[in-house]
């Protein structure tokens, strides 16, 4: 059965409930005489009180149902002696269930594993009994819902102060969802953190400079030696915060100073939304880009310059990419803080004589810098935690070297590559990952706060 | 003041002011330079991707006469309505017709050379069109991999030879593949196809946008008409400036701490990653539909007022919809962000290989820039340009979506 199929009765009952109590509104004022009776709300306001009540009681209880009901099922299934041979633990069993499962619900044909067939029955029979259940409570809740809500309809009855309070309800819940996810984010990665450093010890992790961990190694005593981040940090900060910024700061704000300052608005027209679809390119095509294309250009040039340890994955090519795609980020940025510089300061300077070039060097870029160096802070969040250009093209190797020529990991990268391993979950090594991924969290919260807070003050400061 | 002093003065001057304007014109040249690399790399980096899309979308093919009429099969065409078909030509020995008229023709060399899996091609074909079983027809069933790298001159020296050769005589060559729109992954770049990454992208779009439209909408308003200046506005407001800054692999440890340890037997469906995706979409619903709203002048608000309107029924009836376009343009900027997204559905497992298309929701899928990072780690050469015509076809999807982005702004918005 599938889960839809309660939500869907609930719709269908609101519905109902929606046009009975609006035609009962309508009804009251038939009864006064005249269709311009003075009911305390419009029909419709009826009409959504009703529907409400008929609704959302029984789609909470669908939604909840629908979340603890395999654990029921499966209980039922465990009391049935078909289950008591099987294996206590681990894979071999989940596979039986999930074969015996997916038989009884109708999306398998026949189970590979003899032990399964035992079980689709009792599974068949669980899922009938459970799903019944279900729907009728669906109903039943719904149905007092709608009549206890339409019971109440009266003509002076405040039914579009209820509504209204309720809209207010589902607004207050809509806004609590961010707060809810950045709580979420946080528990998540600290609870796994926490999981982590009880095998590693912390400074181990923070200032260790060797990384190798084995997802397949039984967890042993010098664990800590092979989870030292730090190569993984000096990768990140190398590709994201140096070599990227080396392409995207002279480009992005010689961009936006050309782009505000000197192109006709034909130019500006055209060339700020080819900026902007250079920032659309989804990420994981500029990082096929830099491992096809531009990353064995870097390997030629840096054998012809004679660099032997010139290699097919590199940070030079996968920070010169990431710089490319950051460039319309830094210019944007720089293109907001240049036009927040009051008219006055620029007029003033060309009066004074001044080129525009010296205007730009020696008023406008000062005065807009604090907006500037925020951007740049920002673009540095952002290319600190971009992922797909460095999993295909920054390579696999940590290492502790300043030669842009070789391969290079970053965090994000082994967040992949120990989250899409074959790990178990319980592994220190699958635990690093949100170790890793709780320090970039904690390191682009911070970079993005400070930023924003830099640009409120020096919007204020012009304002 | 003497004469001279004054002349040498103006000279002085001169020369300072002809260095300053060469100044000038150095810096606004650096400018342009920068500006034009900008749109050069744009450009070679699209052009990159369509030259070597163009050889995605088309396959090898080996093209061959079958005499269906004297091959011997014995089946009626009358009984192919039915949707077995291809089994029903199976048992009546089409892939060994096929064999031997490929023999024939191209020789027992050739005829090895056919991909294993052509005769189901021709077999559907026949199913469409089952006249085709009482005469001649002339067929063009793809080449096995090793053959289609020869045509591209990798490979095996001796594939090439056979596949230089057969090219010469026109029965080997590259043509157009329509079905590479309608297949799903294999293994061999000969027979992948997109449809099912795609219609995958789409279900998970789906979800996403029917979570991430709704809460988002609802919580700018309730921000920007509704919420009290306190300190609990400001938690909120924080927590989704920070949620929009966020690197979204962080959305994807989320998804499989939280979303997969409550719902494991949906591991890498559409439904999971489209949650996933929901909430990293949310933030920037959030923040464009609070500037949209923010545009619409309070004198709509107050004259609604003053007739009598509740504050929800100012909200609902007068501001929301003049703040629709705003808010959809920022809506599909969001989508079109999460339909190129791939890290975060790395993280929950939607990186298995699927080779049909999803059923529905809760089925196994993958989506498009997954199936595009799976292609580019493949080691066959062959899936090169398969990856770059993937990338096409998504960059195509991003461009509409954009492009109805700037089309809404430019029709609906207005300038109060």
């Amino acid at each position: 059965m599938s889960p839809a199929i309660p939500i869907l009765l609930a719709l269908g009952l609101g519905l109902i409930g929606w046009l009975a109590a609006r035609s009962r509104a309508w009804a009251f004022k038939r009864a006064a005489g005249d269709v311009r009776a003075p009911l305390h709300s419009l029909p419709n306001y009826h009409g959504w009180y009703v529907a409400l009540w008929a609704v959302v009681p029984a789609a909470v209880f669908a939604l909840v149902w629908n979340s603890v009901s395999p654990g029921l099922i499966l209980s039922h299934v465990m009391a049935n002696p078909a289950a008591a041979n099987l294996p206590a633990f681990g894979i071999e069993r989940d596979s039986i269930l999930a074969e015996a499962y997916g038989v009884a619900a109708g999306s398998a044909f026949g189970a590979f594993n003899p032990a399964a067939n035992g079980l689709v029955e009792p599974f068949r029979e669980a899922l009938q009994q459970y799903g019944l259940i279900g729907i009728v409570v669906t109903l039943l809740l719904g149905f007092a819902g709608g009549a206890y809500a339409f019971l109440k309809l009266r003509p002076d009855f405040t039914a579009r102060t209820r509504v209204e309070r309720a809209v207010m309800t589902g607004l207050l819940l809509a806004s609590l969802v961010a707060i809810f996810t950045t709580f979420g984010i946080l528990a998540s990665l600290l609870f796994e953190t926490i999981r982590f450093f009880g095998f590693v010890n912390p400074l181990e992790f923070l200032f260790g400079t060797h990384w190798g961990p084995d997802p397949m190694a039984t967890p042993g005593p010098n664990l800590g030696e092979n989870y030292g981040a730090l190569p993984l940090f000096w990768g990140t900060i190398f590709i994201g915060a140096v070599i990227a910024m080396i392409v995207a700061i002279p480009l992005g704000l010689m961009s936006a100073i050309y782009l505000t300052q000197y192109a006709s608005s034909t130019v500006r027209k055209w060339m700020k939304p080819l900026l902007e679809i250079l920032a659309g390119v989804p990420t994981v095509v500029y990082g096929y880009f830099a491992a096809l294309t531009v990353a064995p250009w870097i390997r030629d040039f840096g054998q012809a310059i004679g660099i032997s340890s010139a290699s097919s994955e590199s940070a030079l090519a996968a920070g010169l990419v990431m710089g490319i795609m950051i460039i319309p980020f830094v210019s944007s940025m720089a293109d907001d803080s240049i036009a927040a510089v009051p008219q006055a300061m620029r007029d003033g300077s060309l009066a004074m004589g001044a080129t525009t070039s010296e205007t730009i060097k020696k008023v406008l870029i000062p005065a807009a810098l604090p907006g500037i160096v925020a951007g740049v802070m920002l673009a540095v969040s952002r290319a600190i935690g971009e992922t797909m250009i460095v999993v295909m093209a920054a390579g696999a190797t940590a290492r502790l070297t300043a030669n842009p020529f070789e391969t290079m990991t970053t965090v994000t990268f082994q967040i992949v590559a120990m989250l899409t391993g074959e790990g178990s979950f319980d592994h220190p090594a699958t635990l690093s990952a949100f170790a890793l991924g709780f320090v970039l969290f904690l390191v682009t919260l911070a970079l993005n706060f400070i930023a924003l807070r830099v640009v409120k003050r020096f919007r204020e400061a012009y304002d | 003041m003497t004469e001279p002093d004054t002349l040498a003065r103006q000279q002085v001057v001169a020369a300072r002011l002809k260095q300053r304007y060469a100044a000038e014109r150095r810096f606004k040249a650096l400018g342009f330079v920068a500006v034009a690399f900008s749109a050069l790399v744009l450009a070679f980096l699209l052009w990159t991707m369509a030259s070597s899309a163009i050889g995605g979308f088309k396959r090898a093919e080996l093209r061959f006469p079958i005499d269906f009429a004297a091959s011997g099969m014995t089946i009626d065409p009358a009984q192919l309505d039915s949707g077995d078909a291809v089994q029903r030509l199976e048992s009546a020995g089409l892939p060994a017709v096929v064999m031997a008229s490929a023999a024939k023709a191209l020789g027992s060399e050739g005829a090895a050379e056919l991909d294993s899996g052509a005769w189901r091609d021709l077999a559907r074909r026949i199913a469409s069109d089952p006249g085709m079983l009482r005469s001649t027809a002339d067929v063009s069933l793809p080449a096995s991999d090793d053959l289609a790298a020869g045509l591209r001159g990798d490979g095996k020296d001796a594939n090439k030879a056979l596949a230089d050769r057969l090219a010469k005589e026109g029965k080997l060559a590259s043509v157009f593949d329509p079905g590479f729109m309608t297949r799903s992954d294999a293994t061999e770049p000969q027979s992948v196809g997109i449809w099912g990454a795609l219609k995958g992208s789409m279900l998970t779009m789906l979800v996403t946008l029917l979570l991430a439209f709704p809460v988002g909408v609802l919580a700018a308003v309730y921000l920007e008409e509704y919420a009290p200046k306190n300190r609990w506005t400001e938690i909120i407001e924080v927590s989704i400036n920070n949620l929009a800054a966020v690197p979204s692999i962080i959305f994807g440890l989320l998804g499989l701490a939280v979303f997969l340890a409550i719902f494991p037997n949906y591991r890498s469906a559409p439904l999971i990653g489209g949650m996933t995706l929901a909430l990293m979409t949310m933030p920037v619903i959030v923040i464009s539909g609070r500037n949209a709203i923010k545009a619409v002048p309070p004198s709509i608000r107050d004259a609604a007022l003053a007739v009598g309107a509740s504050r929800v029924q100012t909200v609902f009836h007068h501001v929301l919809p003049l703040a629709l376009p705003g808010i959809l343009t920022g809506t599909i900027i969001g989508m079109a962000r999460a339909l190129g997204e791939t890290a975060p559905l790395l993280m929950i497992g939607m990186r298995a290989f699927v080779a049909t298309p999803p059923e529905g929701f809760t089925s196994p899928a993958s989506v498009l820039p997954v199936q595009i990072f799976l292609w580019s780690d493949e080691i066959n050469r062959g899936f090169v340009e398969r990856t770059s015509a993937a990338i096409v076809v998504l960059l195509l999807f991003l461009l509409v979506m954009n492009g109805l982005a700037i089309y809404l702004r430019n029709k609906f918005e207005k300038r109060w």
